[in-house]
Protein backbone atom coordinates (compact mmCIF):
# COMPACT_ATOMS: atom_id res chain seq x y z
CA UNK A 1 0.00 0.00 0.00
CA UNK A 2 1.12 3.71 -0.82
CA UNK A 3 2.22 5.39 2.58
CA UNK A 4 -0.81 8.32 1.43
CA UNK A 5 -3.29 5.62 0.99
CA UNK A 6 -2.06 3.81 4.44
CA UNK A 7 -2.74 7.74 6.14
CA UNK A 8 -5.92 7.94 4.19
CA UNK A 9 -7.70 5.03 6.13
CA UNK A 10 -6.23 6.63 9.32
CA UNK A 11 -7.74 9.43 8.80
CA UNK A 12 -10.80 7.80 8.44
CA UNK A 13 -11.35 5.50 10.82
CA UNK A 14 -10.06 8.48 13.32
CA UNK A 15 -12.96 10.80 12.20
CA UNK A 16 -15.57 7.83 11.92
CA UNK A 17 -14.95 5.82 14.94
CA UNK A 18 -12.16 7.48 17.00
CA UNK A 19 -9.97 4.34 16.37
CA UNK A 20 -6.37 5.01 16.12
CA UNK A 21 -4.99 3.11 13.08
CA UNK A 22 -1.08 3.19 13.26
CA UNK A 23 -0.58 3.79 9.40
CA UNK A 24 3.02 2.47 9.69
CA UNK A 25 1.63 -1.41 9.61
CA UNK A 26 0.80 -1.96 6.74
CA UNK A 27 0.53 -5.96 7.40
CA UNK A 28 -2.36 -5.04 9.66
CA UNK A 29 -3.72 -2.99 6.50
CA UNK A 30 -3.36 -5.12 3.85
CA UNK A 31 -5.07 -8.30 6.40
CA UNK A 32 -8.25 -6.45 6.78
CA UNK A 33 -8.86 -4.70 4.04
CA UNK A 34 -8.35 -7.36 1.63
CA UNK A 35 -11.17 -9.15 2.22
CA UNK A 36 -12.89 -5.83 1.85
CA UNK A 37 -11.63 -5.12 -1.66
CA UNK A 38 -12.67 -8.56 -2.82
CA UNK A 39 -15.88 -8.49 -0.83
CA UNK A 40 -16.67 -4.85 -2.63
CA UNK A 41 -15.51 -6.08 -6.07
CA UNK A 42 -12.06 -4.17 -6.62
CA UNK A 43 -9.15 -5.95 -7.52
CA UNK A 44 -6.64 -4.94 -4.85
CA UNK A 45 -6.51 -2.45 -1.84
CA UNK A 46 -5.48 0.38 -4.41
CA UNK A 47 -8.67 0.44 -6.49
CA UNK A 48 -10.40 0.49 -2.96
CA UNK A 49 -8.77 3.40 -1.86
CA UNK A 50 -9.01 5.03 -5.13
CA UNK A 51 -12.80 4.71 -4.72
CA UNK A 52 -12.82 6.09 -1.31
CA UNK A 53 -10.98 9.07 -2.33
CA UNK A 54 -13.59 9.55 -5.56
CA UNK A 55 -16.59 7.86 -4.41
CA UNK A 56 -16.96 9.35 -0.89
CA UNK A 57 -19.56 6.63 -0.61
CA UNK A 58 -20.65 6.63 2.98
CA UNK A 59 -21.45 2.53 3.04
CA UNK A 60 -17.92 2.08 1.76
CA UNK A 61 -16.02 3.69 3.82
CA UNK A 62 -18.16 2.30 6.73
CA UNK A 63 -17.38 -0.85 5.52
CA UNK A 64 -13.55 -0.16 5.84
CA UNK A 65 -14.07 1.52 9.20
CA UNK A 66 -15.14 -1.37 10.73
CA UNK A 67 -12.68 -3.48 9.06
CA UNK A 68 -10.57 -1.91 10.63
CA UNK A 69 -11.33 -2.03 14.25
CA UNK A 70 -9.88 -4.84 16.58
CA UNK A 71 -10.95 -7.87 16.79
CA UNK A 72 -9.06 -9.59 19.33
CA UNK A 73 -11.21 -11.15 21.68
CA UNK A 74 -11.87 -14.56 23.90
CA UNK A 75 -14.62 -15.70 26.15
CA UNK A 76 -13.86 -14.82 30.05
CA UNK A 77 -11.05 -12.41 28.39
CA UNK A 78 -10.14 -10.09 31.66
CA UNK A 79 -11.26 -12.92 34.26
CA UNK A 80 -10.48 -10.31 37.53
CA UNK A 81 -13.50 -8.11 35.64
CA UNK A 82 -15.59 -11.77 35.77
CA UNK A 83 -14.91 -11.87 38.93
CA UNK A 84 -15.19 -8.98 40.30
CA UNK A 85 -18.97 -8.51 38.62
CA UNK A 86 -19.45 -11.96 40.04
CA UNK A 87 -18.13 -11.09 43.96
CA UNK A 88 -18.61 -7.99 44.51
CA UNK A 89 -20.68 -5.94 41.71
CA UNK A 90 -23.67 -8.36 41.61
CA UNK A 91 -23.79 -9.10 44.76
CA UNK A 92 -24.23 -5.31 45.50
CA UNK A 93 -26.87 -4.48 43.27
CA UNK A 94 -28.70 -7.31 43.70
CA UNK A 95 -28.78 -6.50 47.93
CA UNK A 96 -32.64 -5.06 48.07
CA UNK A 97 -33.27 -5.06 44.26
CA UNK A 98 -37.03 -5.63 43.56
CA UNK A 99 -38.53 -5.74 40.54
CA UNK A 100 -36.55 -3.67 38.48
CA UNK A 101 -33.99 -5.87 35.82
CA UNK A 102 -30.27 -5.42 36.41
CA UNK A 103 -29.37 -3.73 32.95
CA UNK A 104 -26.01 -4.95 31.85
CA UNK A 105 -24.09 -3.71 28.54
CA UNK A 106 -21.46 -4.91 26.12
CA UNK A 107 -20.74 -1.75 24.77
CA UNK A 108 -17.90 -2.95 21.93
CA UNK A 109 -19.43 -6.88 21.85
CA UNK A 110 -17.45 -7.71 18.54
CA UNK A 111 -18.53 -11.27 17.68
CA UNK A 112 -20.13 -11.84 21.15
CA UNK A 113 -17.93 -13.76 23.20
CA UNK A 114 -18.16 -11.18 26.13
CA UNK A 115 -22.11 -11.05 26.16
CA UNK A 116 -21.97 -14.75 26.44
CA UNK A 117 -19.51 -14.68 28.75
CA UNK A 118 -21.88 -13.04 30.79
CA UNK A 119 -24.90 -15.09 30.06
CA UNK A 120 -23.13 -17.87 30.76
CA UNK A 121 -22.20 -16.74 34.20
CA UNK A 122 -25.63 -15.20 35.47
CA UNK A 123 -26.88 -18.17 34.03
CA UNK A 124 -24.79 -20.32 36.16
CA UNK A 125 -25.37 -17.66 39.16
CA UNK A 126 -28.70 -18.05 38.72
CA UNK A 127 -29.58 -20.16 42.00
CA UNK A 128 -27.67 -17.40 44.35
CA UNK A 129 -29.87 -14.75 43.05
CA UNK A 130 -33.26 -16.08 42.80
CA UNK A 131 -35.06 -12.66 42.83
CA UNK A 132 -32.38 -10.74 40.50
CA UNK A 133 -33.76 -9.91 36.89
CA UNK A 134 -31.12 -9.40 34.46
CA UNK A 135 -31.39 -7.63 30.95
CA UNK A 136 -28.11 -8.25 28.41
CA UNK A 137 -27.65 -5.81 26.07
CA UNK A 138 -24.43 -5.97 23.68
CA UNK A 139 -23.58 -3.48 20.41
CA UNK A 140 -21.08 -3.01 18.64
CA UNK A 141 -19.92 -0.78 15.62
CA UNK A 142 -19.13 -3.48 13.33
CA UNK A 143 -22.65 -4.79 11.27
CA UNK A 144 -20.15 -8.29 10.60
CA UNK A 145 -19.16 -8.40 13.68
CA UNK A 146 -23.18 -8.62 15.13
CA UNK A 147 -24.16 -10.83 12.25
CA UNK A 148 -21.50 -13.54 13.81
CA UNK A 149 -22.43 -12.65 17.40
CA UNK A 150 -26.07 -13.44 17.03
CA UNK A 151 -25.66 -16.55 15.49
CA UNK A 152 -23.51 -18.03 18.54
CA UNK A 153 -21.54 -20.17 16.27
CA UNK A 154 -17.99 -20.59 17.24
CA UNK A 155 -15.23 -22.28 15.70
CA UNK A 156 -13.44 -25.18 17.57
CA UNK A 157 -10.42 -22.89 18.17
CA UNK A 158 -12.60 -20.06 19.45
CA UNK A 159 -14.33 -22.22 21.84
CA UNK A 160 -10.89 -22.83 23.07
CA UNK A 161 -10.04 -19.42 24.08
CA UNK A 162 -10.92 -18.81 27.47
CA UNK A 163 -13.87 -21.18 28.08
CA UNK A 164 -13.45 -24.05 30.63
CA UNK A 165 -13.96 -26.92 29.07
CA UNK A 166 -17.02 -28.00 31.84
CA UNK A 167 -18.74 -24.05 30.40
CA UNK A 168 -18.25 -25.98 26.94
CA UNK A 169 -20.12 -29.08 27.28
CA UNK A 170 -22.59 -27.37 29.68
CA UNK A 171 -23.76 -24.22 27.72
CA UNK A 172 -22.59 -25.21 23.93
CA UNK A 173 -24.15 -28.23 21.68
CA UNK A 174 -22.03 -29.34 18.43
CA UNK A 175 -23.33 -28.82 14.87
CA UNK A 176 -21.21 -30.40 13.08
CA UNK A 177 -17.48 -28.54 13.01
CA UNK A 178 -18.81 -25.79 14.93
CA UNK A 179 -20.29 -25.19 18.23
CA UNK A 180 -23.79 -23.81 19.28
CA UNK A 181 -24.66 -21.66 22.32
CA UNK A 182 -27.75 -22.73 23.77
CA UNK A 183 -30.33 -20.19 22.50
CA UNK A 184 -31.94 -20.36 25.72
CA UNK A 185 -28.63 -18.38 26.69
CA UNK A 186 -29.14 -16.18 23.49
CA UNK A 187 -32.74 -15.52 23.12
CA UNK A 188 -32.90 -12.74 25.97
CA UNK A 189 -29.79 -10.63 24.81
CA UNK A 190 -30.69 -7.08 22.77
CA UNK A 191 -28.26 -5.99 19.92
CA UNK A 192 -28.02 -2.92 18.14
CA UNK A 193 -25.05 -1.33 16.02
CA UNK A 194 -23.48 1.83 18.07
CA UNK A 195 -20.78 3.78 17.98
CA UNK A 196 -19.32 5.08 20.85
CA UNK A 197 -18.19 7.74 19.81
CA UNK A 198 -21.69 9.29 18.36
CA UNK A 199 -24.21 10.96 19.91
CA UNK A 200 -25.27 8.23 22.65
CA UNK A 201 -27.96 10.81 24.62
CA UNK A 202 -30.55 7.81 24.17
CA UNK A 203 -28.64 5.36 25.51
CA UNK A 204 -29.11 5.34 29.52
CA UNK A 205 -30.17 3.47 32.41
CA UNK A 206 -27.36 0.66 33.07
CA UNK A 207 -26.52 -0.91 36.15
CA UNK A 208 -23.02 -2.49 34.69
CA UNK A 209 -20.76 -1.29 31.39
CA UNK A 210 -18.39 -3.93 30.27
CA UNK A 211 -16.26 -2.34 27.89
CA UNK A 212 -12.64 -3.06 28.28
CA UNK A 213 -10.32 -2.85 25.47
CA UNK A 214 -11.88 -0.06 23.92
CA UNK A 215 -10.69 3.09 24.78
CA UNK A 216 -6.53 1.78 24.45
CA UNK A 217 -7.28 1.52 20.95
CA UNK A 218 -8.67 4.85 20.48
CA UNK A 219 -7.13 8.94 20.10
CA UNK A 220 -7.40 11.27 22.54
CA UNK A 221 -10.33 13.13 21.88
CA UNK A 222 -12.77 10.25 21.32
CA UNK A 223 -11.13 8.08 24.36
CA UNK A 224 -12.99 11.01 26.23
CA UNK A 225 -16.07 11.10 24.55
CA UNK A 226 -16.38 7.25 25.39
CA UNK A 227 -15.77 7.61 28.80
CA UNK A 228 -18.45 10.80 28.89
CA UNK A 229 -21.05 8.35 27.03
CA UNK A 230 -20.72 5.44 29.45
CA UNK A 231 -20.74 7.76 32.16
CA UNK A 232 -23.72 9.04 31.35
CA UNK A 233 -25.39 6.03 30.57
CA UNK A 234 -24.81 4.20 34.11
CA UNK A 235 -27.58 4.26 36.76
CA UNK A 236 -26.51 5.65 40.01
CA UNK A 237 -24.79 2.91 42.06
CA UNK A 238 -23.80 0.88 38.56
CA UNK A 239 -20.20 0.47 37.28
CA UNK A 240 -18.17 0.69 34.35
CA UNK A 241 -15.74 -1.72 33.53
CA UNK A 242 -12.18 -1.40 31.79
CA UNK A 243 -9.16 -3.47 31.24
CA UNK A 244 -5.74 -3.06 33.26
CA UNK A 245 -4.11 0.11 32.25
CA UNK A 246 -7.25 1.93 30.93
CA UNK A 247 -8.08 4.94 33.20
CA UNK A 248 -11.29 7.37 32.27
CA UNK A 249 -10.46 8.86 34.97
CA UNK A 250 -7.93 11.11 33.20
CA UNK A 251 -10.73 11.53 30.50
CA UNK A 252 -13.91 12.14 32.20
CA UNK A 253 -14.44 13.34 36.06
CA UNK A 254 -17.82 11.61 35.77
CA UNK A 255 -15.85 8.75 36.61
CA UNK A 256 -14.28 7.71 39.71
CA UNK A 257 -12.20 4.66 40.64
CA UNK A 258 -14.73 1.54 42.32
CA UNK A 259 -14.13 -1.55 43.72
CA UNK A 260 -11.16 -2.73 42.16
CA UNK A 261 -8.84 -2.24 39.61
CA UNK A 262 -10.56 -1.88 36.14
CA UNK A 263 -14.12 -0.89 37.83
CA UNK A 264 -15.36 2.42 37.93
CA UNK A 265 -18.36 4.14 39.12
CA UNK A 266 -20.17 7.31 38.20
CA UNK A 267 -19.20 10.37 39.69
CA UNK A 268 -21.56 13.06 38.03
CA UNK A 269 -21.98 16.31 40.17
CA UNK A 270 -25.84 17.23 40.84
CA UNK A 271 -25.77 20.20 37.84
CA UNK A 272 -24.65 17.72 35.14
CA UNK B 1 10.25 -26.47 38.50
CA UNK B 2 7.47 -28.17 37.25
CA UNK B 3 6.87 -31.01 35.47
CA UNK B 4 4.42 -32.16 33.15
CA UNK B 5 4.06 -35.57 30.88
CA UNK B 6 3.46 -35.56 27.61
CA UNK B 7 1.92 -38.75 26.76
CA UNK B 8 1.06 -38.99 22.87
CA UNK B 9 2.20 -42.11 20.34
CA UNK B 10 2.71 -39.36 17.92
CA UNK B 11 6.29 -38.14 18.10
CA UNK B 12 5.83 -34.75 16.07
CA UNK B 13 3.08 -33.89 18.90
CA UNK B 14 5.37 -34.86 21.28
CA UNK B 15 7.65 -32.68 19.71
CA UNK B 16 5.17 -29.76 19.41
CA UNK B 17 3.93 -29.93 22.91
CA UNK B 18 7.12 -30.08 24.43
CA UNK B 19 8.21 -26.97 22.68
CA UNK B 20 4.94 -25.50 24.05
CA UNK B 21 5.42 -26.51 27.37
CA UNK B 22 9.14 -25.70 27.82
CA UNK B 23 8.05 -21.72 27.11
CA UNK B 24 5.47 -22.40 29.61
CA UNK B 25 8.41 -22.91 32.21
CA UNK B 26 7.43 -27.20 32.50
CA UNK B 27 10.28 -29.47 32.38
CA UNK B 28 8.63 -31.96 30.19
CA UNK B 29 8.64 -35.93 30.19
CA UNK B 30 7.56 -37.80 27.39
CA UNK B 31 5.60 -41.22 27.05
CA UNK B 32 4.48 -43.17 24.09
CA UNK B 33 1.53 -44.62 25.37
CA UNK B 34 -0.85 -44.37 28.72
CA UNK B 35 1.39 -48.10 29.78
CA UNK B 36 4.79 -46.05 29.63
CA UNK B 37 2.74 -43.32 31.28
CA UNK B 38 1.65 -45.34 34.14
CA UNK B 39 5.34 -46.31 34.44
CA UNK B 40 6.43 -42.99 34.47
CA UNK B 41 4.36 -42.01 36.94
CA UNK B 42 4.78 -44.74 39.35
CA UNK B 43 8.47 -43.85 39.37
CA UNK B 44 7.95 -40.41 39.72
CA UNK B 45 4.34 -38.59 40.05
CA UNK B 46 4.23 -35.35 37.62
CA UNK B 47 2.68 -32.15 38.40
CA UNK B 48 0.37 -32.18 35.31
CA UNK B 49 -0.57 -35.11 32.67
CA UNK B 50 -1.03 -33.88 28.71
CA UNK B 51 -3.15 -36.73 27.76
CA UNK B 52 -3.70 -38.16 24.31
CA UNK B 53 -6.75 -40.27 23.76
CA UNK B 54 -6.16 -43.00 21.10
CA UNK B 55 -2.63 -44.74 21.43
CA UNK B 56 -1.64 -48.25 21.35
CA UNK B 57 -1.05 -50.52 24.12
CA UNK B 58 -3.07 -48.77 27.03
CA UNK B 59 -5.24 -45.55 25.53
CA UNK B 60 -5.60 -42.42 27.40
CA UNK B 61 -8.96 -42.96 29.15
CA UNK B 62 -7.59 -46.64 30.71
CA UNK B 63 -4.22 -44.59 31.79
CA UNK B 64 -6.41 -42.20 33.49
CA UNK B 65 -8.62 -44.18 35.10
CA UNK B 66 -5.72 -46.72 36.40
CA UNK B 67 -3.85 -43.58 37.33
CA UNK B 68 -6.63 -41.63 39.37
CA UNK B 69 -6.11 -45.54 41.89
CA UNK B 70 -2.41 -45.03 42.10
CA UNK B 71 -1.13 -43.56 45.45
CA UNK B 72 -0.35 -39.99 44.69
CA UNK B 73 -2.57 -40.39 41.71
CA UNK B 74 -5.02 -37.97 42.10
CA UNK B 75 -2.79 -35.20 42.36
CA UNK B 76 -1.56 -34.69 38.93
CA UNK B 77 -3.72 -32.31 36.95
CA UNK B 78 -4.80 -34.23 33.70
CA UNK B 79 -5.63 -32.36 30.45
CA UNK B 80 -7.07 -34.50 27.30
CA UNK B 81 -5.27 -33.40 23.70
CA UNK B 82 -6.90 -35.41 21.78
CA UNK B 83 -9.44 -35.83 17.69
CA UNK B 84 -12.20 -36.75 20.11
CA UNK B 85 -13.92 -34.03 19.84
CA UNK B 86 -17.72 -34.75 20.63
CA UNK B 87 -19.61 -34.11 23.96
CA UNK B 88 -20.22 -37.42 25.14
CA UNK B 89 -16.55 -38.32 24.61
CA UNK B 90 -15.85 -35.27 26.67
CA UNK B 91 -18.01 -35.52 29.59
CA UNK B 92 -17.02 -39.41 29.88
CA UNK B 93 -13.00 -37.80 30.21
CA UNK B 94 -14.28 -35.27 32.71
CA UNK B 95 -16.11 -38.02 34.53
CA UNK B 96 -13.23 -40.20 34.65
CA UNK B 97 -11.08 -37.16 36.58
CA UNK B 98 -9.84 -35.23 33.79
CA UNK B 99 -9.05 -31.38 34.81
CA UNK B 100 -9.25 -29.82 30.84
CA UNK B 101 -9.46 -30.86 27.82
CA UNK B 102 -8.30 -29.85 24.25
CA UNK B 103 -9.46 -30.83 20.92
CA UNK B 104 -6.63 -30.88 18.30
CA UNK B 105 -5.23 -29.33 16.13
CA UNK B 106 -3.80 -27.06 19.47
CA UNK B 107 -1.36 -23.80 19.53
CA UNK B 108 0.49 -22.64 22.49
CA UNK B 109 -2.19 -19.71 22.65
CA UNK B 110 -5.01 -22.97 23.79
CA UNK B 111 -2.74 -25.10 25.44
CA UNK B 112 -1.53 -21.22 27.51
CA UNK B 113 -5.50 -20.75 28.02
CA UNK B 114 -6.78 -24.38 29.43
CA UNK B 115 -3.64 -24.76 31.44
CA UNK B 116 -4.57 -21.62 32.73
CA UNK B 117 -8.31 -23.21 33.64
CA UNK B 118 -6.86 -25.89 34.86
CA UNK B 119 -5.05 -23.57 37.42
CA UNK B 120 -1.28 -24.22 35.97
CA UNK B 121 -1.09 -20.78 34.91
Amino acid sequence: MKPEDRELIAQLCAARSGQRVDPAKDYVLETRLSPVARREGFDNIGDLVAALRTRREDRLIWAVVEAMAPNETAFFRDRELFDRFEHEILPALAKGRTGQPIRIWSAACGSGQEVYSLAMLLDELADRFPEARFELFASDLSERALEKAQSGLYTQFEVQRGLPIRRLVRHFEKAGETWELSPRLRQDIRWRRLNLVSDLSRVRGFDVIFCPHVIECMIEPARARVAENLAAALNPGGAVLFAAGEDPTLLSEALKPGVGAGVFTGHRRAAA
Amino acid sequence: MRTCLVVDDSRVIRKVARRILEDLGFDVAEAADGAEALAWCRTCMPDVVLLDWNMPVMNGLEFLRRLRKEPGGEAPKVVFCTVENEIPAIREALESGADEYIMKPFDSEIVASKFAEAGLA
